[in-house]
């Protein structure tokens, strides 16, 4: 199968290697990644801090790129729950039902990467090997907005040597929350505080997600607080075969 | 009405829709409370785990909260006519129907209304509305006492404090808190009083009483009207609503003009979705409903104020009217990972949470509870807990688009969208260098409000290469 690749722009800038990793794994799995250059950011920044005006040019601009292909992957849950949630809505606002029309179509097209692995390719076991002790942490749109359900968990749980210890309330949000982490951030501290508490409880060295910016959130906690615990991304688990 | 024949919003100065001081800032202060984070955190999460075990024993739950949407959605597109229908209906059943079309005018209403009667006293129901617009402070100021009957309505009232919950309004007290207040506040109170909770409810069950066979004047706020009846519905636990909606000569009921239901069926729904949601109960022990007056059987005099207080203006906004479908049953508060750290002061209205969050700024109008639609993180939890499915999310998004920003941000939004549409651009302030210096080391010394990152959070390591110099060089 052919398989375009929205890395997201956080990925794309801070954590290649999330989207390295997608690719490293799809082409494991026997399809060929495409990255149309074109591509940049869904706006889910611009959307959700009030800027449904500023987001419009790169509604237009996701539905351009990835007009032209069957499948679309991205290495998060959020980009895609606003993708699917919010793209059609920002066009209908402003007036564009023919974008709306458009970003509708492309949006039904992509999918999150573990819907994609279970949905779309029916695989649980991708071959991988971790020797790690893992916690996953269910980002909220991947749960909430996108429904992934336990997809996430099943994918790890076939994963050699990885020992998959379950996080304690684990639906709770990190407090990321995009620019709610600035707006807001003592309460985004206060829920990151608690959110690391769980972490460290499970004894885990490592936290797993499906989103490079919840992992960035949790992981920077982790990291000024010294703990040793590291954040990998979903994708680089998957993609490992030592 | 304003003259431009725009719905007017909740007027400034009276009432309880705004706080002295933003979101964040309130925030700040309840966060470093230990004792409010573990009280509410406690409360939040024995009801979040009460009402899940009572909610999971409904096979058709996802149904009755669609039935709950309809109906309600049904309601905003005819309110006007249902409401006409109510006061026909309660005025052929014996009671009077008066309009109020803002916190002044009910309280107006009220007070006079309670002059008539000649008392100097009301014992009070459980109410949002009447908190909303603040009769009580309307009342004293008449030189009327309000007495709370609700267990911890009369704790807030006799702390002097606010209500931080919509159900549970002393869930930031815990019961030492509760005993000093009692031992500081009740009239007559056993100064042996202890901690324990059936030795505080019969302190305040002994005060209660002597107060509700005294005083010939009740105020309410309601759950519901049914239009095609007249009748109205007050749901509570503890039976003090009912002595005040029964024993009293004089009852008056106010409330939002949200709350009617076309018919007597709709309660059906309701009285299934509310007590799960709210107190994790099948069944609420009191459902109390009246219609207009029984000649020798209860109040003689009934009087209902619909009260508008901005509600018509949130009507007029076809996303944002989801907003008044809420019948005030706080599932948003008690799932909300934003509340059960703050508590509800933080939010400044006497609706805390994320319902709180869309509906103050709605009510009084944007700027005045601009930080509202901020204080959310978007995890979706409230939604997924809505008994009538207030799409709460969408709403928090839809209100920020209206929301003021400031100019460096939106500055900043503009600057970000317009390279974010520019791949070479993009691409160019991608680079790791770049990024790095602005970056410096490791974040420190970031200017606001990035430094409410690094307050707590280390920035990430800032990759040698970004993903598509990668995919470039394969």
């Amino acid at each position: 199968m052919r398989v375009a690749l929205f890395a997201t722009c956080l990925a794309d800038t801070l954590f290649p290697q999330a989207a390295e990793a997608t690719v490293r794994l799809l082409e494991r799995l026997g399809h060929e990644v495409v990255f149309p250059m074109e591509q940049t950011c869904c706006g889910q920044m611009h959307v959700n801090t009030g800027y449904q005006r500023e987001a419009l040019p790169l509604v237009r601009r996701y539905a351009d790129v990835f007009a032209p292909y069957d499948v679309i992957v991205a290495p998060s849950g959020s980009c895609v729950g606003s993708i699917r949630h919010q793209h059609a809505m920002v066009a209908t606002a402003a007036g564009d039902t023919r974008l709306a029309a458009s970003a509708e179509e492309v949006a039904a097209r992509t999918y999150e990467l573990s819907e994609f692995l279970i949905d779309v390719l029916g695989v649980e076991d991708v071959g991988a090997c971790y020797p790690h002790q893992v916690t996953y942490h269910p980002t909220c749109h991947s749960l909430r907005m996108l429904r992934v359900g336990d997809r996430p968990l099943r994918l790890l749980r076939a994963v050699r040597g990885l020992e998959l210890i379950e996080l304690p309330h684990a639906q709770q949000c990190c407090g990321f929350g995009g620019t709610f982490a600035l707006k807001n951030a003592d309460t985004s501290a206060a829920m990151l505080a608690d959110k690391m508490t769980n972490v460290l409880a499970t004894g885990a060295q490592v936290c797993a997600a499906g989103d490079a910016s919840c992992l960035m959130h949790i992981g920077g906690g982790l990291s000024r607080l010294r703990t040793g615990v590291r954040t990998v991304h979903l994708a680089e688990i998957l993609a490992s075969t030592s | 009405m304003t003259f431009l024949g725009m719905p007017a919003r909740a007027p400034r100065g009276v009432g309880h829709l705004r706080g002295d001081q933003p979101f964040p800032a309130a925030a700040r202060e309840a966060l470093a409370n230990s004792q409010l984070r573990r009280n509410v955190g406690h409360a939040t999460t024995t009801i979040r785990g009460k009402s899940a075990a009572v909610i999971g024993e409904l096979p058709d739950w996802q149904q009755l909260r669609e039935a709950g949407s309809a109906i309600k959605a049904d309601v905003m597109a005819r309110l006007p006519e249902l409401l006409k229908q109510l006061e026909a209906r309660v005025t052929e059943a014996g009671g009077v129907v008066h309009w109020a079309a803002d916190a002044n005018e009910a309280n107006a209403i009220v007070t006079s209304l309670v002059r008539a009667t000649g008392s100097d006293r009301v014992i009070k129901v459980k109410s949002m509305a009447t908190q909303e617009i603040g009769l009580n402070e309307a009342l004293e100021a008449a030189g009327i006492a309000a007495v709370e009957t609700d267990l911890a309505e009369l704790i807030v009232q006799l702390g002097r404090d606010k209500p931080s919950h919509i159900l549970v309004p002393a869930i930031h007290r815990n019961r030492a808190e509760i005993r000093e207040i009692f031992l500081r506040a009740m009239p007559g109170v056993d100064p042996a009083l202890t901690d324990e909770p059936r030795v505080l409810a019969a302190a305040a069950r002994r005060y209660l009483r002597e107060t509700f066979l005294s005083t010939k004047v009740a105020v309410s706020g309601a759950n519901f009207a049914i239009a095609e009846t007249g009748t109205l519905a007050v749901v509570e636990s503890e039976g003090n609503g009912r002595m005040c909606l029964t024993l009293p000569d004089t009852l008056i009921t106010v409330m939002g003009i949200e709350k009617v239901l076309p018919t007597w069926q709709d309660l059906e729904v309701f009285l299934q979705l509310l007590p799960r949601s709210s107190t994790g109960e099948r069944m609420n022990p009191y459902t109390t409903m009246w219609t207009g007056v029984t000649p020798g059987d209860g109040p003689q005099e009934f009087h209902l104020v619909l009260l508008d207080n901005g509600r018509s203006a949130v009507l007029a906004d076809s996303v944002g009217r989801q907003a008044l479908h809420c019948i005030r049953c706080s599932a948003c508060l008690n799932v909300c990972p934003v509340y059960e750290r703050t508590g509800g002061h933080a939010y400044g209205s006497v609706y805390p949470g994320p319902i709180g969050a869309v509906l103050s700024p709605q009510l009084t109008g944007i700027e005045d509870n601009a930080s509202l639609p901020y204080a959310s993180s978007l995890c979706g939890a409230c939604f997924d807990a809505c008994p009538v499915k207030i799409n709460i999310p969408e709403l928090l998004v839809h209100l920020r688009n209206q929301a003021p920003h400031p100019a460096a941000e939106r500055a900043a939004m503009a600057a970000a969208a317009y390279t974010m549409d520019h791949p070479k651009l993009y691409a160019a302030a991608q680079r790791a260098a770049k990024l790095a210096r602005i970056a410096g080391r490791r974040g420190q010394g970031l200017p606001r409000p990035l430094s409410g990152w690094t307050a707590a959070r280390d920035l990430p390591e800032l990759p040698k290469e970004t993903f598509r110099q990668w995919w470039a060089k394969r």
